[in-house]
């Protein structure tokens, strides 16, 4: 099968330094944020690729890097074959962009409220100048909205019919890959489980292929077909959602799913886990994960796992994951 | 069963507009008892904010309570005026918000925000105060306390941020804990570690816990009795266990089978058609009626019976029973 997206060695460092002025005044270094370093992964056409992670583990900024909306540092990313950083060809580089489509997670910040939803439908389309007559219309219908609401504006709408508007708006370039950015943290669970079935519906009616950003983990196993877990910055295990959930390899992933409320949890005593996520600008030597791991030997603090295959279709960084 | 902490009986709260009055809460009724968790679940809009915000005097003009009555360990306090009302507030009543950044004075560092209320409420000298203070902060698991306490909230992360919240909700003792919405802006993590938290400090203190969210795997773990809310109406109230394995209200079941957790190994959600009706266009009879599969002719002209003694599970005429319920609705 091919891939429609490889990332490689995917690096992005932010400069969060004070400026230059206190910086020459205090005798202060530069400080240096890694949001992301070194992920690889790829996506198979046709299939739901999930990032999950907790705040400040990079998966926004990954999605960024994938639509192309933040270059990255170092390592690249290539779409269909085109790595838009590099790549000359101007023509290539507008069908490429036209493929590519984001879903954001606050469906009221991200229509503009003096558009009308029928523009704001319109607008990836007129971009790329194929937009035809009645495509909102068309959009609107597709995504369980009514075609009269073309003249609406967005403050008309509830939560959940937004998503939807964001949906069809993403639909209009008739691309082949979304990236989610956490589509339903928004909305409430009835209304979550409405979008995630439009998702699923599109997704097989159009061939799409999503990049699944979410911190819910409950909402990646119903939708993924490969899971990338991430950990300041880092992958520490990919795995399909069956493996990862039945039999977790990272000591991270098995805290995250132990520290998941779950509906049949009652009166579970849970020992929640210890510490946070560490500071990613002075992050832990070794493993970003040992000091918080509940197995951590010695040469976790000094040497850095890397993510080998371990096992069919799985990935684990970890020194004592057999 | 001892005297219960709150009682909260047949409350009504309005809110007059240009389109007319308002009801985001509509008759509710529920008890809580020393120690216990009651969860309130609903979708946005449904009035589980709202009644809390009722029952610590927090309703923003023109919202006001129209009718019904509270009482806090046997005390009415719905009609209290408002410098009676600042006694409770923060002694008999603590308040968890939501949002840890936005509930703490960003000018203050922690020590003195912890004093302060520590000092309104006990009346106590401030170097006792700020035992208590440091007390409090260690309760709520935040390591070297006594140093942190000049800290301002900026220097804490979301986590910390809300134990210091949760300390200051606790610090004057309080008898009743409102949480509203907790965790919902924390990692799964630190959830997990202030659910557990929560737990803790209620069974440790035999305190009344009132926690609202709509995360049904939070209430699973956390609450002792659930009370459902849809459009200002309790749908349903019983026991944890029962309400969420086997609901008795068609929206219940609904809400239960749309979580991804409910649905595993399945290809498609499950979903409840359509959206809350707005407050100010409610469906006459039942509210439920024009979303649920199991309508009858009776919801649509008759209000939906109210779950006025507190023994009665869902407010629904034609209940589920659990063995259909559980199995969802295709």
């Amino acid at each position: 099968m091919a891939f429609i997206v490889s990332v490689r060695s995917l690096t992005r460092v932010f400069d969060v330094s004070k400026p230059w002025l206190n910086r020459v005044i205090e005798r202060l270094p530069k400080r240096k944020l890694t949001a992301v370093s070194d992920v690889s992964f790829e996506i198979e056409e046709n299939t739901v690729y999930a990032l999950v992670g907790e705040s400040g583990s990079g998966k926004s900024t990954i999605g960024k890097m994938v639509v192309g909306l933040l270059p990255p540092s170092e390592g690249e990313v290539e779409i269909e074959g085109v790595n838009l950083a590099t790549e000359t060809d101007a023509d290539k580089i507008d069908t490429v962009r036209s493929d590519i489509q984001m879903i954001f997670q606050d469906p009221y910040a991200s229509l503009n409220p003096r558009w009308k939803v029928g523009n704001i439908i319109e607008e990836p389309a007129v971009a790329n100048g194929d937009a035809t007559d009645g495509l909102a219309e068309r959009l609107l219908e597709q995504v369980g909205l009514s075609a009269s609401d073309v003249n609406k504006f967005p403050h008309e709408f509830s939560g959940g019919q937004r998503q939807r508007i964001c949906v069809a708006r993403a639909l209009a370039s008739e691309p082949n890959l979304i990236v989610c950015d956490e589509p339903t943290s928004a909305l409430d669970v009835s209304v979550q489980a409405q979008v995630l079935n439009l998702m699923s519906d599109l997704k097989d009616e159009f061939g799409l292929t999503y990049l699944f950003i979410s911190h819910d983990l409950t909402v990646i196993q119903h939708m993924a077909d490969k899971i990338g877990v991430l950990y300041l910055g880092r992958l520490v295990e990919e795995a399909s959602p069956d493996a990862l959930f039945d039999s977790p390899k990272h000591p991270y992933t098995q805290m995250l799913l132990e520290a998941a409320p779950r509906m049949d949890g009652f009166g579970r005593e849970v020992e929640p886990p210890e510490g946070e996520i560490p500071d990613p600008i002075n992050p832990p030597t070794g493993c970003a994960f040992h000091p918080r791991c509940p197995i951590a030997v010695e040469c976790c603090a000094k040497e850095r796992p890397v993510l080998e295959t371990k096992g069919a279709g799985r990935r684990v960084a970890c020194f004592l994951a057999e | 069963m001892s005297e219960p902490v709150l009682s909260v009986r047949e409350l009504v709260v309005e809110i007059p507009t240009r389109h007319g009055l308002l009801k985001p809460v509509d008759g509710v009724n529920y008890e809580i008892a020393p120690g216990e968790i009651l969860g309130v679940v609903g979708e946005s809009g449904a009035g589980k904010s709202m009644t809390g915000n009722a029952v610590i005097g927090l309703l923003d003009r023109p919202a006001r309570i129209a009718s019904g009555e509270i009482y806090l360990k046997g005390e009415r306090i719905d009609n209290l005026s408002l410098s009676e009302l600042r006694r409770y507030r923060g002694k008999e009543i603590g308040m968890v918000f939501q949002d840890p950044l936005t509930s703490l004075n960003p000018l203050l560092p922690i020590g003195d925000q912890l004093t302060e209320t520590i000092q309104e409420h006990l009346g106590v000298s401030s170097a006792e105060a700020e035992r208590r203070a440091i007390h409090a902060l260690e309760e709520v698991g935040i390591p070297a306390a006594a140093e942190r306490i000049g800290s301002y909230p900026h220097e804490f992360s979301g986590g910390m941020r809300q134990r210091v919240v949760i300390a200051l909700a606790l610090c004057a003792e309080p008898s009743l804990v409102i949480a509203d919405e907790p965790t919902t802006a924390l990692d799964v993590s630190v959830q997990a570690q202030i659910t557990a938290l929560l737990k803790r400090l209620c069974r440790e203190r035999g305190m009344a816990v009132m926690l609202v969210t709509h995360d049904m795997g939070v209430i699973a773990e956390t609450a002792d009795r659930v009370a459902v809310m849809y459009a200002g109406q309790l749908a349903e109230l019983g026991d944890v266990r029962d309400v969420i394995t086997a609901p008795r209200h068609p929206y219940t079941d609904g809400l239960m089978g749309s979580t991804p957790l409910a649905s595993k190994g399945k290809k498609r959600l499950h979903q409840i058609p359509g959206s809350m009706p707005r407050l100010g266009n409610l469906p006459s009879g039942c509210a439920f009626h024009p979303r649920c599969p199991y309508t009858q002719d009776k919801c649509k002209t008759d209000l939906g019976p109210r779950l006025r003694d507190l023994d009665g599970r869902a407010a629904c005429w034609f209940p589920l029973d659990g063995a259909r319920a559980a199995k969802g609705v295709a």
